[in-house]
């Protein structure tokens, strides 16, 4: 065990030696890997900010129910007792039908059109909020309470909650399909990089493979360089995207005092960038497989 | 013990390739030491080759310790080859490795723990007579020097067979006695020594077992 742990840390000194003896083309390897990682990430950052905005700066959609003008005061409560229970209700508002004639009066100056009417021909409405502003969540409320009795009309503005959720999805395909590209940029790159690597050491394989080492103990330094090359690579798009983001907050700043609005855009989540360097080496690995097991074959009798 | 059973070795190429063995059957048993001869181009080389699992027979049976060597998976091969202490003719040292790190790779390889290979590497130098010059590159050292550090590079891990090609190859006589002695005295400790050679005073000085091959043939 404790060799077999010795073993494992020299694999990982020896990568980190390996890159710093040639420390150009690390530096340019590393720089194409942390490129290729921070495009798609810049895109996500965005899209994370985006999402975050929409959710603090616009007021939650609401359903408005209004009730048929025949409704009693028995109707009222019978609703009122029936939003009071529901688990999808966050929170409701009653707005008597006299109130409401009596708010349209004060604000629309529409004092004496109204007057002149005859009756209130207003409904009694009842305002809600729902616990998950998700939009099918929210039609899907809609809908329920259309079947209540003495429920006239059942008012979601969802519309925008629509558009938003369609731009983001585009938005999260858009990242998905970007980094899938640039992942396989990263795969593609450690696979090259490793590939040469074996090819400078042909003469060290073969004597090793001669003497009785097995496939795993010659690969596993070049997963291990793989893997800390991915994970450079990594922190190096983590990095790009943190200076784009400092460049973009100065302009910001400038230009939200200006509309008097506070516009900030934040970095990963340590989650996010614990992921993004986990991921990131595990791809760096993935290459570094594929290069050495394609690459080791040859050595083998005939 | 080492037993080859009607086996042939070709090596494909024009004409339908080459054989170099052709149904060779032969048995070395455990601490023996044996002398392959032969012109170039006789079969010695393949010969050692077929016995680490380096190549495989075309037909026959290889067997090493009981285990056909020819039809292992290649996973397993590594293992075999462990028995083994090999010296190449082209010595196969790696250049750019002290001396000391040049010995200590078949110790990495099967995975001793550090100051347990660190003393088996010393030791091994010291047979050699290499103690002074561990922090050596190979591209300093003599011929002679070169071919010693493949010895203590063969024997650190203390295999039971040891196989050299035509180690007096590149020697003047002096090294080449020394060398002999060295693997006399392998023997002496009871691992079997294989060695191929066209070096008649070698064979003449160490009066091994001998086995003549001619044109992938053994001759009597």
């Amino acid at each position: 065990m404790k060799n077999w742990l010795r073993q494992h840390r020299l694999c990982f000194v020896g990568a980190l030696a390996r890159l710093a003896r040639t420390p150009l083309a690390s530096l340019l390897n590393i720089g194409v890997i942390g490129v290729a990682l921070a495009l798609p990430l810049a895109f996500y950052v965005v899209l994370v900010n985006v999402q975050g905005m929409a959710h603090d700066n616009t007021p939650a959609p609401q359903l408005s129910l209004f009730l048929t003008l025949e409704a009693q005061t028995a109707d009222t409560r019978e609703i009122e007792s029936r939003l009071k229970k529901h688990a999808g209700v966050a929170k409701y508002r009653f707005i008597a039908r006299d109130q409401a004639l009596a708010d349209l009066k004060a604000k629309s100056g529409l004092a004496d059109v109204i007057g002149s009417l005859g009756s209130n021909p207003l409904p009694d409405s009842f305002i809600v909020d729902a616990k998950e502003n998700s939009v099918t969540a929210l039609e899907r409320l809609r809908d329920e309470f259309k079947a209540w009795p003495k429920i006239e009309h059942v008012q979601l503005d969802s519309a925008w909650a629509r558009r938003l959720d369609a731009t983001l999805q585009l938005g999260r395909l858009i990242v998905l399909v970007l980094g899938a590209l640039l992942a396989f940029a990263l795969v593609a790159v450690t696979f090259n990089t490793i590939r040469l690597q074996i090819l400078t050491q042909r003469a060290e394989i073969e004597v090793a493979k001669l003497i009785g080492a097995t496939n795993p103990f010659i690969r596993r330094p070049f997963l291990y360089y793989g893997a800390v090359l991915g994970l450079a690579g990594g922190v190096t798009g983590w990095a790009i995207t943190w200076g784009g983001l400092q460049l973009l907050n100065g302009r910001l700043a400038g230009l939200a005092d200006l509309y008097g609005a506070n516009l900030k855009l934040h970095h990963l989540s340590a989650p996010d960038t614990l992921s993004l360097c986990l991921f990131a080496a595990a791809l760096g690995w993935l290459g570094a497989w594929l290069s050495a097991s394609r690459n080791l074959t040859e050595f083998d009798p005939e | 013990m080492i037993s080859f059973s009607q086996v042939t070795k070709r090596y494909p190429g024009a004409g339908g390739g080459y054989d170099a063995l052709k149904s060779v059957s032969l048995e070395i048993q455990p601490g023996e030491m044996v002398c392959i001869t032969g012109h170039s181009g006789a079969g010695k080389s393949t010969l050692l080759k077929l016995m680490a699992a380096i190549e495989r027979p075309n037909a026959g049976t290889v067997l090493v310790n009981g285990q056909n060597v020819g039809t292992l998976r290649a996973s397993a091969v590594p293992f075999v080859r462990r028995n083994f202490g090999l010296m190449f003719q082209d010595h196969k040292l790696l250049y750019d490795r002290s001396v000391y790190q040049n010995v200590m790779l078949p110790l990495d390889i099967i995975g001793y723990a550090a100051d347990d290979a660190a003393k088996r590497v010393r030791a091994a130098l010291d047979k050699v007579g290499l103690l002074g010059k561990e922090k050596a590159l190979p591209m300093t050292l003599s011929g002679g020097e070169q071919q010693r550090l493949a010895i203590a590079r063969a024997i650190v891990h203390r295999p039971s067979i040891l196989l050299a090609d035509e180690p007096t190859a590149n020697l003047d006589a002096a090294y080449a006695i020394e060398l002999g002695e060295l693997l006399r005295s392998f023997h002496q400790v009871g691992v079997t020594v294989i060695i191929a050679t066209h070096d008649e005073q070698l064979v003449t000085r160490l009066q091994p077992r001998r086995i003549m091959l001619e044109q992938g043939k053994i001759t009597p």
